[in-house]
């Protein structure tokens, strides 16, 4: 290996991710000043990168006139977030979200259309026609790819972003990283950035044991919340985790979202359905939880009655976009969807706002609490905001970081911040021995597993913190043998930020609210005499994990009593659960 | 004389495999080194082919899925089969 070089670049803007958010972000910021200076910066290959590698099987969540209103939407998701949600962001969300469809497709992202030509919408929802399937969903990559270099956004491949550089005012100031090929060290000048580095994926450990066996794209450590959590940025309802109902050992979803239109459904061991609606919230994961635990596990999804025609027509999706190797999963496990119903287990725990809510702090400008520094996407909690969210957002902190930056200096870089992220970052290359970064990671992880895995124990929490400072300092003695381990190393760094910021942020919700992604055993019911807020997590003056408490937005759409209560509903009753269809 | 750290390495059978007489590798293609999100692949440079480097795959097969020549085949992992 040459002698790593230090690279200094200046721009106006750097996107932080080139997934599904960022490049949104970066071209919609070209748009809006073609004369910036846009730099999307990647730690993978923006033509391949982030949950959308190989496509998506549909919108999750789009709001089409005709089907619902912005006020609508918003109302669902207020309430199937147990009231926890600043209005303001998702009717943003919500508002924006059919121009986002409109300019996808243009582009040439296909979605489905019935035979008039308008968008077939689906209902997998408990109240709402929300989700828009995309059959031939594979291309969307190719399509953001063109538009980034219609837009002339410079693009950098192979470069982890690991922390941010803050002026004297606490604004940003730049982003410093490493090449995961070189090991060369960037020090990327900047009037904004926008980061938008997906969910914190690998939290926990799969159930399979195998560390890069995640729902998430395994690229996506949570860089981006330990990021800006120490540039002093505010972090909302982390204790709100994400945890997925997904097929055994696979691992990837099951996709009742595709199926469940056509005929399928999440059924218990006797081929019964127990929940009325296979949409995901913490309360439809915590009636799968219960469902797992007693004698009616495992879990499944039920296909097995459908028609011929109809298993062609998902298997053709199923095993074409998205997690394509599915098909080859089941194959070899000798699962054909025609005689068997699909064995699925819960996920790993994680940190996702696309998903649930846990993520950095935006309001309805996608501004963090940091001057200059935007997020977008399944880290920026903006709840349940998904694939079209993370595009919408992304537009939301392109345009806006545009704004920002016009008529500002380019604000200097601090020498001792980026000569401490220097000596930090490469430490483990420098090393003669000590800690493999795989191994550290397994083993944090299972801790994250065996202490922090709902439901929430007190006493297992205050363990987990323990074991967590022992890890950091295992983190000290990280040896990387090349830039490929040194990229491992750092997202160590990475997750061991998440751990504790997620026991942390359990720890201080003394309730229980969002089924099983904040069931405290110690605290097993809502209280929303003391807890209807969010919880802020924030760096305090001495550089530790603090919380307080914030208020919730006065909301703009009213959610009466009997409404509020509809995802608490979620379980079949037994005398009233439909008799499976013949085929 | 102090204690020497040592190391010992883990066995594990690459679930990416290549069929070398369809890699063209050695003509210059870097195709699915270039998009593995995970950068697990590299061209070892005594044969001029692709190979799987590093034990980290996600199973997603953009690799396989781009590869001009249809000369890499994407297993999912032993610990998940
Ligand atoms: C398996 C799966 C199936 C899904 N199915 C659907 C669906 O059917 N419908 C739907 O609406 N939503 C779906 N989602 C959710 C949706 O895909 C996400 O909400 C959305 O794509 C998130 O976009 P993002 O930009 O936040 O993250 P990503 O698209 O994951 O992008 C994050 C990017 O950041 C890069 N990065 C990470 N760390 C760094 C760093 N330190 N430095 C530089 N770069 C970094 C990563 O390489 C990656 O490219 C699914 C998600 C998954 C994982
Ligand atoms: S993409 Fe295919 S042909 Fe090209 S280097 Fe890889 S395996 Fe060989
Ligand atoms: S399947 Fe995905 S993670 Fe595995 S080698 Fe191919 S591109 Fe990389």
């Amino acid at each position: 290996m040459s002698t790593p070089q230090t690279h200094i670049l200046e721009y106006d803007i750097v996107v932080v991710g080139g997934g599904t958010a960022g490049p949104m972000a970066a071209v919609k910021a070209k748009e809006a000043n073609p004369n910036l200076k846009v730099l999307l910066l990647e730690k993978a290959n923006v033509k391949r990168s982030g949950a959308i590698s190989m496509g998506m099987d549909g919108l999750n969540n789009a709001v089409v006139p005709g089907f619902a209103t912005p006020e609508q939407y918003t109302k669902e998701i207020t309430i199937a977030n147990d009231g926890i949600v600043d209005q303001s962001t998702v009717y943003a969300y919500a508002q924006h979200s059919y121009a986002t469809i409109e300019e996808l497709d243009r582009w040439g992202v296909k979605f489905e259309k019935d035979l008039t030509g308008d968008y077939a919408m689906k209902k997998v929802h408990h109240m709402g026609t929300y989700v828009l399937p995309m059959p031939e969903g594979h291309n969307v990559k190719k399509v953001l790819y063109r538009q980034l270099k219609r837009a002339r956004v410079a693009i950098t491949n192979r470069v982890v972003a690991t922390r941010l550089l803050t002026d004297e005012n606490g604004a940003i100031a730049g982003v410093l990283g490493f090449d995961c090929r070189t090991a060369d060290f960037y020090v990327i000048r900047a009037k904004a950035v926008i980061l938008s580095t997906g969910a914190a994926g690998r939290l926990g450990l799969p159930a399979s044991g195998y560390l890069m066996g995640t729902y998430e794209n395994p690229t996506n450590a949570g860089d981006g919340y330990s990021m800006a959590f120490h540039a002093g940025a505010a972090l909302r309802n982390l204790e709100c985790y994400q945890i997925n109902p997904l097929i055994k050992d696979y691992n990837g979803p099951a996709c009742a979202y595709v199926t469940g239109p056509l005929g399928g459904f999440t059924a218990n061991n006797k081929g019964e359905r127990f929940i009325e609606c296979d949409y995901w919230s913490g309360q439809m994961m915590w009636e799968f939880y219960q469902e797992l635990q007693s004698g009616n596990g495992p879990v499944f999804l039920k296909l097995d009655h459908l028609a011929e025609e109809t298993i062609q027509t998902i298997e053709t999706i199923l095993h074409g976009n998205e997690r394509p190797s599915r098909g080859q999963f089941h194959a070899r496990r000798g699962t054909d969807y025609r005689t068997q119903m699909i064995e699925m287990h819960i996920s790993e725990i994680g940190f996702c706002s696309g998903h649930s809510a846990s993520g950095v702090y935006v309001n309805s400008k996608a501004e963090t609490s940091v001057p200059g520094l935007y997020a977008a996407g399944d880290m920026a909690a903006v709840p349940h905001n998904y694939m079209l969210g993370a595009f919408t957002y992304g537009w939301f902190a392109g345009r806006n970081a545009a704004e920002y930056v016009s008529g500002r200096e380019l604000p200097a870089a601090d020498a001792a911040q980026v000569e401490k992220e220097r000596t930090r970052i490469f430490a483990p290359l420098l090393r003669d021995n000590g800690l493999p970064p795989a191994q550290v990671e397994y083993k944090l992880r299972r801790f994250v597993n065996d202490y922090l895995q709902p439901p929430k124990v007190t006493r297992r929490y205050e363990i987990a913190l323990n074991r967590f400072a022992e890890i950091a300092e295992d983190i000290e003695q990280l040896h990387a043998r090349n830039p490929h381990e040194l990229m491992r190393a750092a997202e160590v760094g990475f997750i061991h930020d998440c751990a504790e910021m997620a026991a942390r942020a359990s720890l201080f919700r003394t309730e229980s609210r969002w089924g099983l992604y904040h069931y405290r055993v110690d605290h097993p019911q809502r209280n929303d005499a003391e807890w209807f807020v969010h919880t802020e997590l924030y760096k305090n003056d001495k550089g530790e994990i603090a919380h307080r408490k914030k208020e919730i937005e006065p909301y703009s759409i009213a959610i009466d009593t009997e409404e509020g209560q509809a995802y608490n509903r979620l379980r079949i009753k037994k005398d009233e659960a439909p008799e499976p269809q013949a085929a | 004389m102090p204690f020497i750290p040592t190391e010992i390495a883990l066995r594990s059978s690459a679930p990416v495999t290549i069929d070398h007489d369809k890699c063209i590798g050695d003509k210059g293609c870097t195709v699915c080194v270039d998009v593995c999100p995970l950068d697990l692949l590299a061209i070892d440079k005594s044969t001029g082919k692709a190979y799987m480097q590093f034990d980290e795959c996600w199973y997603c097969l953009p690799c396989q899925h781009d590869c001009p020549t249809g000369a890499l085949k994407v297993d999912i992992p032993y610990l998940l089969r």
